[in-house]
């Protein structure tokens, strides 16, 4: 077997084992990444650092590119931290590289993590591996393209609404996002704070629990991450499953494409055959998931991207005040999507309007919790697609935000409740990919895993290609 | 027509802590520019906040000191605006929920109610040279508490009055050296005009760049004549932000408040909220210095003139001085008679200066001598004792010793002798003064008007 056809843990027993060198892995997969033509990365590291003993040993990661990689320039794909070179690590970083994980390069994104097909990066799209007039999904288009593309055994990327899942689920991928809280974000560039969280991307669940065990828990750096303890995953996921009971929410998939809906059916059935049991659940909310999530993420992000002001660092445009210079620099640094998500969060958080919008979506946020809670209280977990719909076409979305958002329809709801979720590779329909998507309880990746794992290995969803 | 003065105050003070309020940069007065600087004081991509528990105790602290009801959970809030020397483009400070409010304090007698007490963190220093602006992030997220009084301030000098008592409270409390020129201690007073015996509150004004205290009474002052200049001519005050010309001592506006701000303020979801347990609170009640009042209280108590008991109670470093010696000698009002008098700048070991004060009221040496004595010890810091040996300052109180210099005396003046003998007694005082000196001073005067009234007969 090709080295680039290896999971990452593979990678690790084999260097372990002295089968392979670490050299020959990082020039195999930066041969891969550096050759592609999907634009995946928007840096390639000039290097490989040295070789340690670890968890992680030797195996290749892409990271997001707004998760800072010291020394590796950071520009979120955006003009405005085009040349913006990041002065620490991550705290995800940190752990992965005292492992002995290895950095292949930073991939491209949408502009701050601002859309679901990554058109929106200033660094020009991504391109999805099954068909490349398509999009890969979004926002971490670029991580997970380059996994499905064998370019990286493993990425990071970054989850404020779907933004690991969708794009997992287009470029037919595993894709996790944890509990809000399991993994620092110090180092995670924020667009939504109390809805971003740290996303494993990856071609078996086996490479996202060991990933997932070597970064997550407390971190004196971020007050909102939890001491919650870390098991080790890895391990864990190999012990028997046992049956499930998972709910389905009817009248938050009745929107879905017909195409994925009759999928999404037969998932269901070989999940029965399997064992499990299916119920249907009621989210009287689920209509307002959406807008609730778009009030709170832009709210959030029109002061989480206040800084990129020309002043510090990034892009500067002169002016003859510091005004000028601010107003020219946002101007022209940022990208329309963006502009048009800090002008809708500047709106809902301005006097007058900041209770009508603001303050009722926070209240409806708490309502929204409290009814996934006692929804799995009665279910192990909640299943849903994806995604509403198969990988568009570029270009087909990208003049509608109202279409675009439509992406998040069943990924926001785990990001409103802080809860931790997984999408799985559903098969092809039609020749491109789609997913299905797992919901668990919270701090529970324990099970969500080891539901996934087996899932993996039983129910032909295997991507050992 | 009689106007009155309505004056609340806004007051920013810099706290003492060891490190700025998010971030582990160290806080220090007049560092070379952006020395203490960080990712997370500099607004870099991907930074949070982690809070400094010691600011949270200065800030608890402060808010006990103003008598102020406690929130036992209060959260952080983001205040939206851009200014270059705003590194995230928002402040975090305490909205909704300050650590304290409605609280008060003494001041001369008059309660002033304070409105709120809460933490935030410090912009960066913006310095203009020539045509361009320097940004000096040695500053940003320095800890800062924000306090907000109701306007129960009617004059320049009852805000002078109330800033001054605060500052000694906040150097009491030890949060804060509070020095307004260093920018420690920042006053911005709102300041209306109203006819007297109106109940309705006229317009108000803030002035702003208020840098001393002079600068505080006299800025108050001229924007309170100039709202009754308005006012008598039948004018109407408008709202606006005005800055205070420390040269030409006028108030210019600064904008007016029609284009008043939005902030924009939401919770800061990097920030968990903030909880404060019963125990938390009730160890730093347990460990509060003594304040002012109950100082000043307890030196009266102890037997001292309220004039020196104040000084010593204004003045913290003296007071703290004060209470060194006393402990040594165990007489107050002696002790704070040589503290408050005998002391400028420089203070001598506690325990020199109690010897001296003990050897005097024991008669080893005179006063005088003592005060000679006391220059000498903080000059060449010397023990007093040594000082005393070396010069054969002690004092004389030896009868006969005493007599033959009486004796001495009269011989020098026999013309005198011969007046006191003949019933001239206010020539007592000649002659003690005669044998001060040929005693070099070191005869106990006492002493020596005892013996030449036993001569007398
Ligand atoms: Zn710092």
């Amino acid at each position: 077997m090709e080295i680039v056809n290896l999971f990452g843990w593979e990678i690790k027993e084999k260097i372990e084992r002295g089968e392979i060198s670490e050299k020959e892995v990082f020039d195999a997969f930066y041969e891969r990444a550096s050759s592609s033509s999907l634009n995946t990365f928007i840096t390639l590291a000039e290097g490989r650092e040295e070789k340690k003993e670890g968890k992680l040993r030797g195996i290749p990661f892409g990271i997001k590119d707004n998760i800072l990689v010291r020394g590796m320039k950071n520009t979120c794909g955006s003009k405005i931290l085009h040349d913006f070179i990041a002065p620490y690590d991550a705290t995800c970083i940190e752990r992965l590289k005292k492992e002995g994980g290895v950095i292949l390069g930073k991939t491209n994104m949408d502009e701050f993590a601002m859309g679901s097909s990554n058109e929106y990066s200033a660094f020009g799209p991504v391109k999805n591996p099954f068909d490349p007039e398509r999009v890969p999904g979004g926002s971490s288009g670029g991580s997970a393209a380059a996994v499905a593309n064998l370019e990286v055994p493993i990425a990071l990327g970054s989850d404020t609404g779907g933004s690991v899942r969708q794009p997992a689920a287009f470029c037919g991928v595993f894709g996790l996002k944890p509990t809000y809280g399991r993994i620092s974000r110090y180092g995670l560039v924020a667009f939504a704070s109390s809805l971003d969280q740290i996303g494993i991307i990856a071609r078996t669940v086996k490479d996202i629990a060991l990933t997932l065990e070597v970064i997550a828990g407390y971190d004196p750096m971020d007050s909102t991450s939890s001491p919650e303890g870390v098991p080790p995953y890895s391990k864990i996921i190999e012990e028997p499953c046992g049956y499930k009971t998972l709910g389905v929410p009817e009248e938050l998939i009745s929107g879905c494409d017909e195409e994925i809906l009759n999928a999404f059916q037969r998932t269901l059935e070989i999940l029965q055959r399997l064992g499990h049991k299916i119920v249907r659940i009621t989210l009287p909310h689920a209509k307002y998931y959406l807008p609730t999530y778009e009030i709170i993420a832009m709210a959030e992000a029109s002061s989480n991207l206040a800084r990129y002001d020309g002043v510090r660092y990034g892009l500067r445009v002169e002016g003859e005040s510091a005004e000028e210079i601010i107003e020219k620099t946002r101007m022209r640094g940022f990208g329309p999507e963006v502009k048009r998500r800090i002008m809708v969060g500047t709106y809902v958080l301005s006097k007058g309007y900041r209770e009508e919008y603001y303050g009722k979506a926070q209240r409806v946020r708490t309502i929204i919790k409290e009814e996934l809670e006692e929804a799995l209280r009665e279910v192990d977990f909640i299943i849903t697609p994806t995604a509403p719909f198969l990988p568009f076409k570029l270009g087909e979305r990208k003049e509608d935000p109202i279409k675009m958002y439509l992406s998040d329809v069943f990924t926001v709801f785990a990001n409103l409740a802080g809860l931790p979720a997984i999408s799985i590779p559903g098969g092809r329909i039609n020749g491109l990919p789609w997913g299905f998507q797992v919901t668990g309880r919270a701090w529970d990746e324990e099970n969500l895993l080891t539901f996934a794992y087996h899932l993996e290995r039983e129910g032909g969803w295997s991507l050992r290609q | 027509m009689e106007f009155e003065a309505v004056i609340g105050m806004e007051l920013h003070v810099q706290l003492k802590t060891e490190t700025k309020l998010f971030c582990s940069c160290r806080v220090e007065f007049g560092a070379p520019p952006n020395k203490n600087v960080c990712p997370v004081c500099l607004g870099m991509p991907g930074v949070l906040p982690v809070l400094n528990k010691k600011a949270v105790e200065h800030a608890l602290r402060v808010a006990i000191a103003l008598n102020c009801r406690i929130n036992r959970e209060s959260l952080f809030a983001r205040k939206n605006y851009f200014y270059p020397d705003l590194p995230k483009g928002y402040q975090i400070t305490q909205y909704t929920t300050p650590i304290g409010w409605n609280g008060w304090i003494d001041v001369n007698g008059k309660k002033i109610r304070i409105k709120r007490v809460h933490l935030e963190e410090e912009s960066a220093k913006t310095v203009l040279e020539g045509d361009y602006a320097y940004i000096d992030f040695n500053r940003a997220g320095i800890p800062l508490v924000e306090i907000v009084t109701e306007p129960d301030l009617t004059s320049p000098g009852d805000a002078v009055q109330f800033v001054k008592t605060l500052q000694t409270l906040l150097r009491y409390l030890g949060v804060s050296d509070a020095d307004m020129e260093k920018g420690q201690l920042r006053c911005e007073p709102n300041v209306s005009v109203r006819r007297r015996g109106e109940e309705k509150l006229g317009t108000r004004r803030e002035i702003k760049n208020l840098n001393s205290i002079r600068s505080l009474e006299r800025g108050i002052r001229y924007e309170i004549d100039q709202q009754i200049k308005i006012l008598s001519s039948g004018g109407e005050v408008e709202r606006a932000t005005l800055l205070w010309d420390e040269k030409e001592e006028v108030t210019r506006p600064m904008r007016m408040k029609e284009e008043e701000e939005d902030y924009r303020y939401f919770p800061e979801p990097d920030l968990p909220p903030l909880l404060l347990t019963e125990d938390f609170i009730k160890e730093i009640r347990k460990t509060m210095p003594e304040l002012p009042h109950e100082r000043k209280e307890r030196l009266i108590k102890e037997g001292l003139r309220e004039y020196d008991a104040d000084i010593l109670t204004r003045d913290l470093e003296r007071g703290r001085y004060y209470d060194e010696v006393v402990s040594l000698t165990s007489d107050p009002p002696e002790t704070a008679k040589w503290v408050i008098t005998e002391l400028k700048e420089k203070f001598p070991p506690a325990r020199e200066l109690a010897w001296i004060i003990n050897a005097v009221k024991e008669g080893k040496i005179t006063r005088n001598a003592g005060k000679e004595i006391l220059k000498e010890v903080i000059e060449k810091g010397k023990p007093a004792e040594e000082i005393v040996k070396e010069k054969g300052m002690t004092q004389v109180s030896d009868e006969e010793e005493i007599r033959k210099l009486v004796e001495q005396a009269f011989e020098m003046h026999p013309e005198e002798k011969e007046r006191l003998f003949s019933g001239e007694r206010k020539l007592v005082g000649f002659f003690i003064g005669e044998v001060m000196k040929l005693s070099g001073r070191r005869a106990n005067p006492g002493v020596v008007k005892r013996m030449i009234e036993e001569m007398l007969g």
